[in-house]
Parts: structure tokens; C-alpha cells; sequence
């Protein structure tokens, strides 16, 4: 029965149409509508945990799965199904979403039911793209994404948040075209837009190539990895809090969904080929960034930095897999690819929580700039207090989320490469650099100046905020044994396809046989 | 005894949370009556854990509390291993956190005068303090009792998180806030060839857990790896586990940290930089014994950087002013020697000397910490002298806790350090004649710097201002029944452990040796008894230049320095370049200043500006965006409304079509 439910549709619809109905019930009583706003995303929560508690971890089959016809002249349909990839992003999503209406209660002025209405029709649109099973449904739901995040930016942004919107939507749909060509091209190929049927396709050397760029082209400006990364720090710099939250949050992790959605599954002999593309973007993004992210003067292109970073663990951890391939191993693939789904987990909250922390300071003294602050803790002690937890989270100290992911892919890429592993590893020290020199400089000293010493310390509604999310930060760090259960049959069917060859011809010698795998 | 090992970990925990979520509530009382109690009953369930090791013949425990993680067929498990060297470690920390939880009542009991008046970071600060001394009692219990390395990491990084909550305690403090930064990182650098060395067990071994790893080790004894041109495996996981213990037992050149440390509270000084934490690698070395003793390249590299730290540090000791930090490179130069007593091979020593070291240097932290109260928070121990006709408990306590320290014989000490020499001495693994010269002359240059302090502090004139000399006083109990129940052991646990230590191998299977690399053997088979050792002892080279050292002391800093005071100034002076040096403590300060952390900056401004704005954002993205405008200049053109230029751009297609497909 509760298989049976169309349980998907109603946590993409209801905030969807929910926020329809908080626009409609406009300005008028504002705090009726905030509260509508509220419940709304509560029971999207709500209705989101039977994905969660109705799921059958033994198996990596599509589950909740729903299935009708929706353009038939062309074969696309409206077909959504999660599995322990897609499952917990969905929960993250519905999760966080909550607080982005919470932390936006008391600080957005102008027009607030829209504000509120933009997040939760952006909540509907990304948990359909991580449910979508056909193409053409999922591209739909990935470009419409595009169009809430604009306005967030566009309305409720910074002064320079024009050009932060324009270069936020160039980048993404510049990416995004190829890969619609890029679904196309398999639509020809395979009559469908079934997604699962792309992934038993057989195809070209050139074509894997050419799909898998184009994919890359996509994923990787939404993830950010460098260099295409450039968007970010601008667009959260810009963003109203929420909208940070959101992004750095959820949307990055699209990205990283659609690597292991898309090119693993699609293209895992050009995966093979190219994987040392990403392996060298990713430990770039680890160790570049890190020390872009130290010099940063402002504190959300810091945060925005140290998400490139972290964000790198994740496409490491899904790549190294194929160099662990080729030293005809297959012990530590699982590893990498949960390491990186754990990361983009833990980063969802973490980055999270960061982005609510330095919004808290913003509300209060209009300013990001890192130098403007000096002392915080002596007017806000219990706000310092989480800023130490969440610096700590986010430098990967054990026992917390942050830690558990990092873990993983660094005793992942050991087996790949030592070389993989310690430049990986740097992180350790880099991360702390930068997240505890910008604690350092913002949380403790003296009193920076008078502002500073005048600041009110959280109100009630922020520290519920934060403690839930650090709550949630440390149930991870300490047990994140549920976690990883749900996903780790998933992964496992997934590192088994990709060691298939795609290759058309018979008998090609592009991977190395792996016992008991090889026909 | 699982429940019991449970609760010997989860009672800080519980104190902590207590008193650090709760302090407001309860109050000062109520916090360190709730940390004191939760540390308390581990103590005292700890010590009779190592009863039940002495007396009762316990077997080892071994057993997973629960699963943290499964993947990819590694199992990754939260569980306690409790044998011998655990059941030690755990009495050793429980016992002088305990002593520390009670000192702290006194010594922080007017901690209200630290913070600004305005300031709110100082609210409930002393309850804070309990919570995190217990919250690092927790973590390090977590850390010894561990039956794996995850949980081995996650203790590591726990006691280094306290350490720098408790560095930076008085936030509003420039200096101390720079200081537990540069500790963390510090020790971050350390952990990061740590999580390395863990990541190859878990690649070759496949498990994270001690029991399997260690049966497993012999197998790969042979093993290279094709790192760094080809190097054994089992020097390789070595090297980088003992660059985790590198950072955090302060071993040069990652011991930077460690002085700048003492910005934080005396208390926490004591407890967590001389007496546990930084000892965390000392023991960790020895639980991995199994594996260092498959690698004599490993053993050789302990050695050297033991020796040379137990050595060159304890030198930057003779010209400190601070008293503590005095007490801070002593501490280096102790570590220095346990560490190269591992690189012998001999454990056992230096697990020992970590034990005595354990309670004479928490006791010399304690004393100093008792000073500088008296002295009203002025630590030079220039403005002291004569303390001793004030405050005599300090000053016996504070004199055992020296002699301890400088291998006076009969004294605990002496038996853990001359016990390091002998076995260093006895080594033939490269490096081992270099470590043996250092160590020897290291304790001529212990007793100098100790005694140095011990007589500027307790002996000859008072040098205070006639406010501070007028309130001179004892200080409260709370402050010295620490310091006695601390000199005890200070003196007696020498005589009484070193022969099941050292000669009956109490230890057990808790340690490996090889038989090739067991220098503590030789001790063993002449082993007549502790007055027998003594007598020995007192025949050989670093009990006369121990003499010679307090001997010395005692004519420049008691008997010239009445006539003089400035002698010290002078003969510094006269010391030339040797003394620039040690100022500038062998420029390691200055060269990671300007090289990692002014180059780390530089590079990533760098970076930033020229490679992101100016590379991809300059010329790539907005690039592209003034190359489309230029075209869409261009192309504006064409569109000009103009009749004719349609027509005739149509006439020209036309003619192109058509010459198309006629040729074709």
C-alpha cells in the first residue's frame, strides 16, 4: 500500500502548487501567508519520509516508481523512481528547505510571500529532477530549475546581482544545451527516453566521447569543478541567505547526481578513458581552491570556496573508481562513490549551516566583509559556539558529517593512487587553514568595534535553525551506518555496470577482466 | 566489564554535557561537583580495572560497541581493546585529569577577572573549563581504549579539537588565539600523514581493526610499494602514522605548537600538554609495535627525531624567562626521549617513562600554576626568588617534581629515563650511537634547566614589587592536595613499577618485540633489584652530568645570582650566536611564518587574482560575453532595414544555390 501511493508526485507537487497557493494568498496578512508557507514545507517533509522509511535497502532497483504517458508521439513519459542515490538527496532537499523558510521569516521585507513561493516551487522542481526516469522529464525539471534561482538572485540579491544572475544563467544553460543534444542523440539511438534504458545502450568509442563531454559540460559547471566554477562565489555572494542555503546545499549536488545518474551508467568506457580529466579537476578544485578560499576578504565567497573544494571530494571519489579499475582491483570503487554521495550529504548540511551563520551577521550588520568583524563572541557567545562546531564540521573533524565523507574517499583513492590519496589528504590541512582563520578573525579577539560589541546574540528562531542542523551534522559524523546501508546496493550495482564494457564490438580489451563480472 | 569499560568512558562525557550545557543552571558547585564526579568514578573504576591486570590475572577485552559504518566489505566498528598498556594509560589519564579537576577549582576560581567587563564570551567560563577538561577526558579515554584506527583518528582529532578549544580559552586574547590555530594546524599536518598511513592499512589489510591488522602484518613484512621509487610497505604505513605522532607529541620539527600552547590555562597545561595528549604518540607507537617492528627503517627515523628533540629542545629550556614554558620545552625534550626509546624497541621504557613523566611534569605544571597564582599572574621567573619561605608545599612538591625530572636516583624518573639510555645505548640500528651521545648529554642539560628555574623561583632573594611580596601566600587546598597526591607517584611509582614494566614484561602481548631489536633484555638479565639499579646507576655517565648540571645551577643561579643579578643577562650575552639560536629557537617559528604561512597566502592571492578574475573570469567568461557582443555588433549590421541589401543579399544566395546545384 504504501508502494502504491504515488507518494513522488505529491512531494513534487505539493510545494509546487502549495507555493502557487502562498502567491495567491499574497501580502495581505503576511504572517498568515509565511505560516501557510511554513506548513507547507513541514508537510512536504512530511510526506517525503514514507520515500524514506517505505524503502527497501536490499535491493537496487527503482522504487516508488511511477509510470504514464505524457507526449506519446514522442515516447517521453512521465516516469519518476528513486533509488538509494536518489533517495536521501530528496530527503536532504525536502530537509533544508524548512529552514531556508524558517531563516527567511523576520529578514525578508519585500514582498515575502513570493520570496517564500520561490522556494518551495524550487523544492517541487529538484526533487523531480532527482526522481525523473525519463530524459526529456528530467530536463525539464533541471532547466526549470534555473528560473526560481534567477528570481531569488534577480530579486532578493545584492547590489551587483545582475551580473551574478546573468553569468549564474549563461553558465548553467551554456552547459545544459550540450546535454540536451546529448539526449537526444541517445533518444536515436535507443527510441526511448527511458533513462534506464540509456544506461543498457551500446555505443561508439566517439560517441561515449561526445556524450560524456557533453554531460561533463553540464555537471560540471553545476557541481562547480574549476574551471568552470567562476559563477559560484559570485551568485552566492549575491544570493539573499536562502538562496545560498539552496545552492550550496542542494543544487551543487545535482551536479554530482548526474555523474553517477548519467555519465557512469552512460558512457562508463569514455569515463574510463577521460577519468583522469576529472581526477586532475577535482584535486585542482581540492587544493587550488583551498588556498583561493584562505585570501578570501568576504565570508560567503570563503563559504562558496570551501563548497568548490568539498565539492571536489565528491567528483574524486566517483572517478577514482576507474583507476582502481586498472590496477585490476575492484575492492575501494563502492568506497569512493559513497565516500562522494556521503560528502554531498554532509556538505548539504554543513554548507548549510554556514551560509545561515554568516546570513545571521549579515541581518545584523549588513556587511560580509570578513574584516568588518572582530570578536563576535563576546555579544554573541551562543552564535560563536556554533560557528567553532560548524568550522570544525567543515574542516572534516571526526565525529562529525563532515569527517565520514573525506574518510571514505581518502581511503578510496589510497587504493587508486598514493599520489591520488595525498593530494586528497591535503584537505586535512588546508580546510582547517582557511575555516578556522575565518573563525579566528570573525568569532574571537576583542571587540572589533562598537557595532560588533552591540550585536544581539541569536534569537530563537536562528538557534533552532542551527541546532537542528547541527544535531543532524553529528548524528552522521557518529552513526552514519543508516546512510550508507540505504545506498550501498545501489553503488554496488552501479560499480558492476560501469565495469561492462558499452563498446559495441565483441571481446574489446578496454578494461581489464574482473572475476566473476566478464562473460 | 564491557558495561564498566562503557562507563569508565561515558562519565566525563556525561559531566561534560552537564556542565556545559547546563552550567548556567547549575551553577560553579554544581559544574565541577558533576565533571568531578563523572571523572572521578572513572578514576577510581580505572584503577580497578589495573587491579584486576595486577592481581586478578584479567583477560584482554576486545569487543565492538557498536558498528559505525559497513562499506564496501570493511567493516568499521565503534569498541574498546582493554589489555595491559590500555588498563595503564586509562589509570594514568583518569587519575591526573582527576588531580587536575580538583586544582582547577582554585585556579580558576576567579576566572571573571580574564574577561573584558562588557564582554559575554566570560559567561560561565568556569563552568566551560570543567566541561571541556571532562570532554577531553572523554575523548582521550576514547582514543587509548580503541580497538581500531577509525576510532584510534577519532580520538586523535577530539583531544586536538579540546586542545584547541582550551589553547584559545580566553577568546578575546590575540596571543592565544593565535596560538591554538597554529596548534590545530600544527597537528593537522601530523594527522594528515596519519589518515595517509590508516589509508594503507585499510588498503592492504582490508580492515581498520588492531587484532586483524596485527596477525595479518608478518605477511607483508617483504612487501614494497612503488612509492617514492620503491620503498617496504611496512616502512612506508610506519613513517606516516609516526608523522601523526610527530604533531601531536611535538617532535621536531612539528613540536612548534607546543609552547605557544601555554597561552592556555595552567590547568589544562599540565593535563593535556605535559601529562596526556601530547603523550598520545608515544602510545600509539607502542600499540603499533607489531608494525614498527617489521620496519628497522621506520625505527631508526623514530630514533633520530627522539634524540634530536630530547636534545636540542630541552637547550631552548635554558634561556626561557617564562616559567612556563620552561616547563613546556622540558616537556619537548621528556617527549623526545620516550620517542627514541620506541625507536629501540623499548617499549616498555618508554610507556614507563610516559607514566612517570605523567605525574612529575603534571606535578611541575601544578607547582607553577600554584606560583603564579601567588604571584598574581606574572610569570617571569625573573621578578621571583625566595618563594620557598612562603610557600612550602610548593616548594617540596615542586623540588620532588625536579628531581623526578632530572633522573635524581630513587626518584621515579630515574628509573624511566636511565632505564631509555641504557636500552638506546644497547641498540645497533643506524642512528643509534648519534641518539645515545644526545640522549646522555641531555641530562646534563635537564638538570641545568631545571634547576635554573627551581633556584631563580625558590631560592635566593625576592625580586617582586614590595604589592605582590606583601600578599605572598600559600595557596588554597584545592591547589595543593593535587600537588601532593601528585608527588607521591612521583617518587614512590619508579620503584615499584620498573621491575614488572621493565624486567617481568607485565605488558604482555600488548607489546612486540622482536628478538633482534630487544635492547631491554640486557636490563632484564642483570636485573638484581631496584637498590642494585640505583647503585648502577649512580656509576654511570648521566647521573654525573645530572649532578653536574644541578651543581652548576646551583653556583651561577643561587650563589653568583646573589651577587649578580644579572648574570643571567650576561652570560646569555656572552653565549653570542649560540644564544641568538635558541631565541630564535632555531628559526622554525620564522620559517613556517614566512614560507607556509605567508606563501600559503601569497599563492592563494595569486591564484585568485590573476588565474580566477583575470584568467577565467577575465578573458574566458566575460570574454566571451564582449566577443558575442562584438559580433552581435556585427551582425546588427545586417539587419539594417534597407530594401535593397535584402534584395541583393537574396540575389547572391540565389546565385549560390543555384551554381551548387549545377555543379553538383
Amino acid at each position: 500500500m504504501l508502494l502504491e501511493f504515488p507518494w513522488l508526485s505529491l512531494v513534487i507537487w505539493l510545494p509546487i502548487l502549495g507555493g502557487i497557493a502562498v502567491i495567491a494568498s499574497g501580502e495581505r496578512d503576511v504572517e498568515l501567508t509565511k505560516r501557510i508557507a511554513l506548513w507547507v514545507a513541514g508537510l512536504t517533509f512530511a510526506v517525503s519520509l514514507p520515500l524514506w522509511l517505505g524503502f527497501d535497502a536490499s535491493t537496487a532497483e527503482m522504487q516508488f516508481v511511477e509510470r504514464s504517458s505524457w507526449i506519446p508521439a514522442l515516447g517521453i513519459e512521465y516516469h519518476l523512481g528513486i533509488d538509494g542515490i536518489s533517495m536521501p538527496l530528496i530527503l536532504l532537499t525536502t530537509f533544508i528547505t524548512i529552514f531556508v523558510i524558517i531563516a527567511g521569516w523576520d529578514v525578508i521585507r519585500y514582498r515575502p510571500s513570493h520570496y517564500m513561493a520561490a522556494f518551495l516551487i524550487m523544492e517541487g522542481i529538484m526533487v523531480g529532477v532527482f526522481s525523473a526516469l525519463d530524459a526529456i522529464l528530467f530536463y525539464f525539471f533541471w532547466e526549470a530549475m534555473l528560473i526560481p534561482m534567477f528570481i531569488i538572485i534577480g530579486v532578493w540579491g545584492g547590489a551587483n546581482r545582475v551580473y551574478a544572475t546573468i553569468k549564474f544563467f549563461l553558465y548553467t544553460f551554456f552547459g545544459s544545451v550540450f546535454m540536451l543534444v546529448a539526449l537526444i542523440y541517445l533518444y536515436f539511438q535507443t527510441g526511448s527516453f527511458d533513462i534506464l534504458g540509456f544506461h543498457a545502450a551500446q555505443l561508439g568509442m566517439t560517441a561515449q566521447i561526445l556524450i560524456f563531454i557533453a554531460f561533463l559540460l553540464a555537471f560540471a559547471v553545476k557541481v562547480p569543478m574549476f574551471p568552470v566554477h567562476t559563477w559560484l562565489p559570485d551568485a552566492h555572494v549575491e544570493a539573499p541567505t536562502g538562496g545560498s542555503v539552496i545552492l550550496a546545499a542542494i543544487m551543487l549536488k545535482i551536479g554530482g547526481y548526474g555523474f553517477l545518474r548519467f555519465s557512469l551508467p552512460i558512457t562508463p568506457d569514455a569515463s574510463a578513458e577521460l577519468d583522469w580529466l576529472i581526477i586532475a579537476m577535482s584535486l585542482i578544485a581540492v587544493i587550488y581552491i583551498g588556498l583561493v578560499a584562505l585570501v578570501q576578504q568576504d565570508m560567503k565567497k570563503l563559504i562558496a570556496y570551501s563548497s568548490i573544494a568539498h565539492m571536489g571530494f565528491v567528483t574524486l571519489g566517483f572517478f577514482i573508481v576507474f583507476s582502481i579499475f586498472q590496477r585490476s582491483e575492484t575492492a575501494g570503487a563502492v568506497m569512493g562513490i559513497e565516500g562522494g554521495m556521503v560528502q554531498m550529504i554532509s556538505h548539504g548540511f554543513i554548507s548549510g549551516a554556514l551560509f545561515l551563520c554568516v546570513g545571521v551577521l549579515y541581518d545584523r550588520m549588513h556587511t560580509r566583509e570578513i574584516s568588518a568583524y572582530g570578536g563576535v563572541i563576546n555579544s554573541m557567545p551562543w552564535f560563536g559556539a556554533f560557528m567553532v562546531f560548524f568550522g570544525m564540521a567543515n574542516a572534516g573533524l571526526p565525529g562529525t558529517s563532515g569527517f565520514v565523507g573525506e574518510f571514505m574517499v581518502i581511503l578510496a583513492s589510497f587504493r587508486a593512487d598514493f599520489w591520488f590519496a595525498f593530494l586528497a589528504a591535503t584537505t586535512l590541512v588546508l580546510a582547517a587553514a582557511f575555516t578556522l582563520w575565518l573563525v579566528k578573525r570573525v568569532v574571537f579577539g576583542e571587540v572589533k568595534n562598537e557595532e560588533v560589541g552591540q550585536l544581539k546574540d541569536l534569537n530563537r528562531r536562528e538557534a533552532l535553525n542551527l541546532g537542528v542542523l547541527a544535531a543532524a551534522t553529528l548524528a552522521i559524523g557518529i552513526w552514519p551506518k543508516p546512510l550508507v546501508d540505504v545506498m550501498e546496493p545501489t553503488i554496488e550495482n552501479l560499480v558492476q555496470q560501469i565495469q561492462v564494457s558499452k563498446l559495441p564490438e565483441p571481446a574489446t580489451a578496454a578494461l581489464p577482466p574482473v572475476a566473476g563480472l566478464q562473460p | 566489564m564491557e558495561t564498566v569499560y562503557l562507563i569508565i568512558v561515558l562519565a566525563p562525557l556525561l559531566g561534560a554535557i552537564i556542565a556545559g550545557f547546563f552550567g548556567g543552571k547549575i551553577g560553579r558547585v554544581g559544574a565541577h561537583r558533576a565533571t568531578i564526579a563523572g571523572v572521578g568514578l572513572s578514576t577510581l573504576l580505572s584503577l580497578w580495572v589495573v587491579a584486576r591486570f595486577i592481581w586478578f590475572d584479567e583477560p584482554t577485552f576486545n569487543g565492538a560497541v557498536y558498528t559505525w559504518m559497513v562499506a564496501d566489505g570493511i567493516r568499521f566498528e565503534i569498541g574498546f581493546l582493554v589489555d595491559r598498556l590500555t588498563a595503564l594509560m586509562m589509570a594514568v589519564v583518569t587519575f591526573v585529569s582527576l588531580m587536575v579537576h580538583v586544582y582547577t577549582i582554585g585556579y580558576m576560581a576567579d576566572d571573571d577577572h580574564n574577561w573584558p567587563k562588557t564582554s559575554l564570551a566570560g559567561t560561565n567560563s568556569y563552568q566551560r573549563f570543567f566541561s571541556y577538561i571532562s570532554l577531553f577526558t572523554f575523548s582521550m579515554l576514547m582514543l587509548v581504549m580503541a580497538n581500531n584506527f577509525m576510532q584510534l583518528f577519532f580520538g586523535w582529532e577530539a583531544v586536538g579539537l579540546v586542545s584547541y578549544l582550551l589553547i584559545g580559552f580566553w577568546t578575546v586574547r590575540e596571543s592565544a588565539i593565535f596560538a591554538n590555530l597554529k596548534a590545530f594546524l600544527v597537528n593537522r599536518v601530523g594527522d594528515f600523514g596519519f589518515i595517509l598511513g590508516i589509508a594503507a592499512v585499510g588498503m592492504y589489510f582490508n580492515s581498520m581493526d588492531y587484532a586483524e591488522v596485527f596477525a595479518q602484518a608478518p605477511q607483508f613484512a617483504d612487501t614494497q610499494v612503488e612509492v617514492f621509487g620503491g620503498v617496504s610497505l611496512m616502512t612506508l604505513i610506519c613513517i606516516l602514522l609516526f608523522i601523526g605522532a610527530m604533531g601531536k607529541s611535538a617532535q621536531v620539527p612539528l613540536h612548534v605548537w607546543l609552547p605557544d600552547s601555554m597561552e592556555g590555562p595552567t590547568p589544562i597545561s599540565a593535563l593535556i600538554h605535559a601529562a596526556t595528549m601530547v603523550t598520545a604518540g608515544v602510545f600509539m607507537v607502542a600499540r603499533m609495535s607489531p608494525l614498527f617492528e617489521l620496519s628497522t627503517t621506520a625505527l631508526s627515523f623514530v630514533l633520530v627525531i627522539g634524540a634530536l628533540t630530547a636534545f636540542f629542545m630541552g637547550l631552548i629550556g635554558l634561556i626561557q624567562n617564562d616559567i612556563k614554558r620552561v616547563v613546556a620545552y622540558s616537556t619537548l625534550s621528556q617527549l623526545g626521549y620516550m620517542i627514541a626509546a620506541l625507536g629501540a624497541s623499548a617499549y616498555a621504557a618508554g610507556i614507563f617513562h610516559l607514566m612517570t613523566h605523567a605525574f612529575f611534569k603534571a606535578l611541575l605544571f601544578l607547582a607553577a600554576g600554584s606560583v603564579i597564582i601567588a604571584m598574581h599572574h606574572d610569570q617571569d621567573i625573573r621578578n621571583m626568588g625566595g618563594l620557598r619561605r612562603w610557600m612550602p608545599i610548593t616548594w617540596i612538591t615542586a623540588l620532588i617534581g625536579s628531581l623526578a625530572l632530572i633522573a635524581f636516583p630513587g626518584f621515579s624518573g630515574f628509573f624511566s629515563k636511565d632505564a631509555i639510555i641504557e636500552a638506546v645505548g644497547h641498540s645497533h640500528i643506524a642512528g643509534a650511537g648519534l641518539a645515545s651521545l644526545l640522549l646522555t648529554l641531555g641530562a646534563f642539560v635537564t638538570a641545568l634547566y631545571s634547576f635554573r628555574m627551581y633556584f631563580l623561583v625558590f631560592h635566593g632573594k625576592p625580586r617582586m614589587d614590595e604589592h605582590t611580596r606583601s600578599h605572598l601566600h600559600e595557596t588554597p587546598w584545592v591547589v595543593t592536595v593535587p600537588l601532593i597526591g601528585l608527588a607521591i607517584p612521583s617518587v614512590l611509582i619508579g620503584w615499584y613499577a620498573v621491575e614488572p614494566l621493565l624486567v617481568q614484561g607485565w605488558l604482555g602481548e600488548a607489546i612486540y618485540v622482536k628478538p633482534e631489536h630487544d635492547t631491554l633484555h640486557h636490563l632484564a638479565e642483570h636485573w638484581h633489584g631496584q637498590r642494585e639499579f640505583i647503585r648502577h646507576g649512580m656509576q654511570a655517565a648521566p647521573f654525573w652530568l645530572a649532578m653536574a648540571g644541578v651543581v652548576l645551577a646551583a653556583y651561577i643561579w643561587w650563589f653568583l645570582h646573589q651577587r649578580d643579578p644579572e648574570i643571567d643577562l650576561s652570560l646569555q650575552r656572552r653565549g653570542g650566536w649560540l644564544t641568538r639560536l635558541l631565541e630564535n629557537k632555531y628559526g622554525f617559528d620564522d620559517f613556517n611564518q614566512r614560507v607556509f604561512a605567508e606563501g600559503g597566502r601569497r599563492f592563494g592571492r595569486f591564484l585568485w587574482t590573476r588565474s580566477d578574475q583575470r584568467f577565467i573570469d577575465g578573458a574566458i567568461v566575460n570574454g566571451s560575453a564582449r566577443a558575442v557582443g562584438w559580433l552581435a555588433g556585427r551582425a546588427r549590421n545586417l539587419q539594417s532595414g534597407m530594401l535593397y541589401h535584402y534584395a541583393f543579399a537574396m540575389i547572391v544566395g540565389l546565385v549560390v544555390l543555384l551554381t551548387l546545384f549545377v555543379t553538383f
